[in-house]
């Protein structure tokens, strides 16, 4: 997907400034593998991303889903460089992101942020709200001088009344720990945001204003999204675009809402059958077996074991991930 | 600064409710005024000798009586509290320096760097602490100095050992990644997020080693290695007191409470910090 | 006369920050064989109440109220009776069953411990009780799951073994304390299957307490939506979640149904501090005054003002 081109003309009209890429994709990932060897001489070696490719748009949101063990999270960290991927290419914004180093790389943080599942661990305990609500534009030297203002902004950003600004994490409840890490991220409008089950550990009214606020974001800034879940209806509600993870491979890729309607891969079936309705007008349908951990890789297709479509093939030869609609691909070969 | 400052408060407040605590930290502080104003306090020159009046038993004029020279006992005891507390601290922040300096640089660079320095810090550990410090003040030569050197030279590994663990646990915390992903620096992270929350180990190893210090000090000059003589020092006058333990006990009984005592208040503060800062437990109403 | 009745309970814990009022005047019944859900956000309450009817609360709380098991009244009774009914007539299963396992002893040994403290059994016998529960709630292979530690088994597994822990002696009245929460999605579905067969197959009453409406609205045919301390609506599963009532419960379904409706400001009250009158009026879209000054009482399963035949019509 090639970005579409502008030409930047100079104002007195003698002439272009030059010509730069407009709406490019935010992200784009190419064969991204990590992997974590431990034990004596390293010889242990845990898969925990095997080769994963794809784009995310300016503004797009992006929903990656899997159980534990997926290696979905792993990928959002590699993509931010917060873990250092073994090999595949990475582009912020046409920008080789693996080639920058130190004081750049530094930089360039400010324009991709990371949101953590549980903001318990992800504050220093010994920071107060205001000192780790105002440390990002600190360290960035954004503050202008003007600390109180910003962080008037910055609380009144998320909903977080003035007086929480003196009180440690500790004092403080979920929601309103997991809304600084969010302010945190938030504060220096990044262009990209990875938000590690973002919504996960909290209360239903509280996911409902948490994903309120990362959605007004979006529309205003045009903020790319990587949201990684296991919380189907979440994703089905914010994401564009989505994956299916399974043992460090995507198994499905598409529009949100073709993939919700018409799942193609069987993993992605069970998966969606799995989700308990309000309605309750059935019993979720469960998969067999356990999730895989990614210490034991099954040979051929990683999901034979427990799909139930699964044939001689499938254990013999690893399929391959193929468009089977305008943007919907499959890693199948039942669906070919 | 400012943070260990903010961060302490609590800290003194939940200290105040455990008595033994609060009392250790009375003792510590009369000591402490007791060293900082020992020329006041004193009633006599601690190395004036009077030998008129040696071993004379306790009395009015001299309320822990004389030694063998005639010196009077209770000025000595109380330049003795300067010298045991000044070494004492002394010694401790070397070793405290040494042990983060390490243990800072096995925790951080790790691998290759952290298994050398681990296995220095092991076969230290594997000596018994005073006899190392014994051998090294034998081959330095007895003096004031050299104890320090020889006490901080041994001392220091306890101190890297926490550090290093505590900087292994600390740099795998979320908010260290999450500063990270910020665009922190490295030294930002050190200092800003890494240090603020190992000190707590520290300060309490430190208060409770104070103990252990004094006692290693007085050990020593008690074997003649450490303070010299006519230098007022706890473990000397037990030493200076040895001959005569029969005939005028109170010379060595007076010393030997000194130590016991601070060892003691050390002790009760460094419980009750431990009790503290270790994991704060709090009452959690789960609802 | 209803299986578990709990009357008017009252669960107040003195802190150095105030009273904690847990529990506010809860009234719930459970019919035999019935299923019913407690459902609310965290800070509710809702395990404080399983808590009260297990007797496992920390000896500061003040409990006023009654809860009736089978027409005995539990608050009244002596520990070591007590003790009788707790695990053989009432059991509870935890949040995060990993921690509720010793990490130095095989799971199998904890499961022959639940069997053995209260059937004299010999020990031949329990182990094979343990055996024939673990396959009954279908842990593979369980002979050699027997002698493994709680380390070696998974998120499903462990639950499933703590299942098994608490149905040793086939209790009336189980209480399931957010059972499906920390689970991955195909294995909360195995899990709520598991549940929904052993409570068909031993006829177990069960209690639920959970956040998560979808898993509640599976398995209970009742449900008591809680907020901050007290119960705002209670009835039939389907009719509460269908046709919710009091603007909480709307509010409730409206986030979990995911389509972006729902969204009420500010948070939950902390329960050292709750709001006068109704506890939710702060928060809610269709206050009036009467609601600041005077709270509710339950009518008709709800407890809201707009719905009370004297006063305010909705």
């Amino acid at each position: 997907m090639t970005g579409d081109l502008a030409i930047l003309e100079r104002k007195d009209g003698r002439g272009a400034l030059g010509t730069f890429a407009v709406g490019g994709p935010i992200i784009e990932v190419k064969n991204l593998k990590k992997y974590f060897s431990s034990g004596l001489f390293r010889k242990k070696v845990v898969k925990a991303v095997d080769g994963v490719s794809f784009e995310i748009a300016k503004g797009e949101v992006f929903g990656l889903v899997g159980e534990s063990g997926c290696g979905k999270t792993t990928v959002g960290r590699c993509i931010l460089r917060l873990l250092e991927p073994t090999s595949g290419g990475i582009r912020f914004d046409g920008l080789n992101l693996l080639a920058l180093k130190g004081r750049k790389l530094r930089t360039l943080r400010q324009r991709m942020q990371i949101i953590f599942q549980d903001a318990d661990g992800s504050l220093n305990p010994r920071m107060r709200t205001r000192d780790l609500l105002l440390e990002p534009l600190r360290v960035h030297r954004r503050l202008d001088g003007k600390a109180a203002e910003r962080l008037g902004e910055i609380m009144e950003m998320v909903n977080l009344t003035p007086d929480l600004a003196d009180r440690y994490p500790h004092e403080l409840s979920g929601g309103q720990r997991q809304r600084i890490g969010i302010a945190r991220a938030l504060s220096l409008a990044p262009d990209f945001i990875v938000a590690d089950e973002a919504a996960a550990s909290l209360d239903l009214l509280v996911q409902s204003q948490i994903v309120n606020l990362l959605e007004r974001f979006r529309t205003e800034r045009r903020t790319g999204y990587l949201y990684i879940s296991h919380n189907l209806n979440l994703v089905r509600r914010i994401a564009d675009r989505m994956a299916v993870m399974y043992l460090g491979k995507f198994v499905e890729m598409g529009p949100t809402e073709a993939i919700f309607t018409e799942p193609a891969h069987p993993y992605t079936d069970a998966l969606l059958a799995s989700v308990p309705t309000l309605a309750a007008d059935r019993r979720p349908a469960p998969l067999a077996g356990e999730p895989p951990s990614p210490l034991h890789l099954p040979s051929g297709c990683r999901f034979h074991p427990r799909c139930p479509r699964a044939q001689p093939l499938c254990a013999r030869l690893e399929p391959e991930l193929r468009e089977i609609a305008p943007g919907h691909a499959v890693a199948c070969h039942r669906v070919s | 600064m400012r943070e260990v400052g903010e961060a302490m408060g609590p800290i003194v407040q939940a200290l105040k409710k455990n008595r033994l605590a609060v009392i250790g930290a009375g003792i510590l502080s009369v000591l402490v005024f007791i060293a900082v104003f020992a020329p006041y306090l004193a009633p006599r020159d601690p190395v004036e000798l009077n030998l008129a009046e040696r071993l004379s038993s306790p009395s009015w004029d001299h309320l822990m009586g004389t030694d063998a020279v005639g010196r009077d006992t209770l000025s000595r005891i109380i330049y003795g509290t300067r010298v045991s507390l000044m070494i004492a601290v002394v010694v401790t922040m070397i070793e405290v320096l040494l042990g983060m300096i390490v243990g800072m640089t096995a925790g951080y660079l790790g691998k290759a760097v952290d298994e050398i320095l681990m296995r220095i810090v092991d076969v230290l550990l594997a000596f018994p602490g005073i006899i190392l410090a014994l051998a090294l003040v034998g081959m330095l030569g007895p003096s004031l100095t050299n104890l320090v050197i020889a006490l901080a030279a041994v001392g220091w590994v306890r101190y890297a050992r926490i550090v290093r663990g505590s900087i292994l646990s600390v740099k795998e915390e979320r908010f260290v990644e999450s500063a990270r992903a910020i665009g922190c620096g490295n030294l930002r992270i050190a200092t800003r997020h890494i240090l603020l929350n190992i000190v707590t180990p520290i300060i309490v190893l430190a208060t409770l080693s104070m103990g252990t210090t004094i006692i290693s000090i007085a050990a020593l000059s008690f074997l003649g290695l450490g303070a010299q003589p006519p230098m007022a020092e706890w473990g000397n006058m037990l030493n200076e007191g040895k001959p005569f333990m029969e005939k005028a006990p109170h010379l060595m009984i007076f010393p030997g409470l000194m130590i016991m005592i601070t060892v003691l208040a050390f002790n009760f503060l460094g419980d009750g910090l431990r009790d503290v800062m270790d994991p704060r437990l709090k009452e959690k109403v789960e609802v | 006369m209803p299986f578990l009745e709990i009357r008017d309970l009252h669960v107040t814990f003195p802190t150095p920050a105030g009273h904690v009022r847990a529990s506010d005047g809860v009234d719930l019944e459970i019919s035999e064989g019935d299923s019913l859900c407690l459902v609310g956000e965290s800070g509710c309450g809702k395990t404080i109440v399983a808590l009260a009817v297990m007797r496992l609360l920390p000896h500061s709380a003040i409990i006023t109220g009654r809860i009736r098991f089978k027409g005995e009244d539990l608050l009244g009774l002596g520990e070591s009776r007590m003790r009788r009914i707790r695990g053989r007539e009432i059991a509870m299963i935890f949040e995060q069953p990993a921690t509720c396992f010793n990490p130095v002893l095989t799971v199998g040994d904890q499961i022959v411990e639940a069997v053995r403290v209260h059937g004299e059994r010999s020990r031949k016998a329990a182990r094979e009780r343990a055996l024939e529960l673990m396959s009954m709630v279908g842990i593979a292979d369980p002979i050699k799951r027997y002698g493994q530690y709680p380390h070696e088994f998974s998120g499903g597994m462990i639950q499933r073994a703590m299942i098994a822990m608490a149905l040793a002696f086939e209790p009336a009245l189980l209480i399931a304390d957010e059972p499906t929460t920390s689970l991955d999605v195909t294995v909360q579905a195995q899990i709520i299957e598991l549940l929904a067969d052993l409570k068909a197959r031993l006829r177990t009453t069960l209690l639920l307490i959970t956040h998560d409406l979808a898993v509640a609205s599976t398995l209970c045919a009742q449900a008591a939506v809680m907020y901050a301390g007290g119960i705002v609506e209670k009835g039939a599963t389907r009719r509460v979640f269908k046709s919710p009532r009091h603007p909480y419960t709307q509010a409730l379904l409206a986030a979990a149904s995911g389509d972006g409706s729902g969204v009420i400001r500010g948070s939950v009250p902390e329960l050292t501090r709750l709001p006068e009158g109704c506890r939710f009026h702060p928060r809610c879209p269709r206050a009036q005054d009467i609601c600041r000054e005077a709270m509710p009482a339950i009518e008709d399963g709800v407890r809201c003002h707009l719905y009370q035949h004297s006063g305010v019509t909705a």
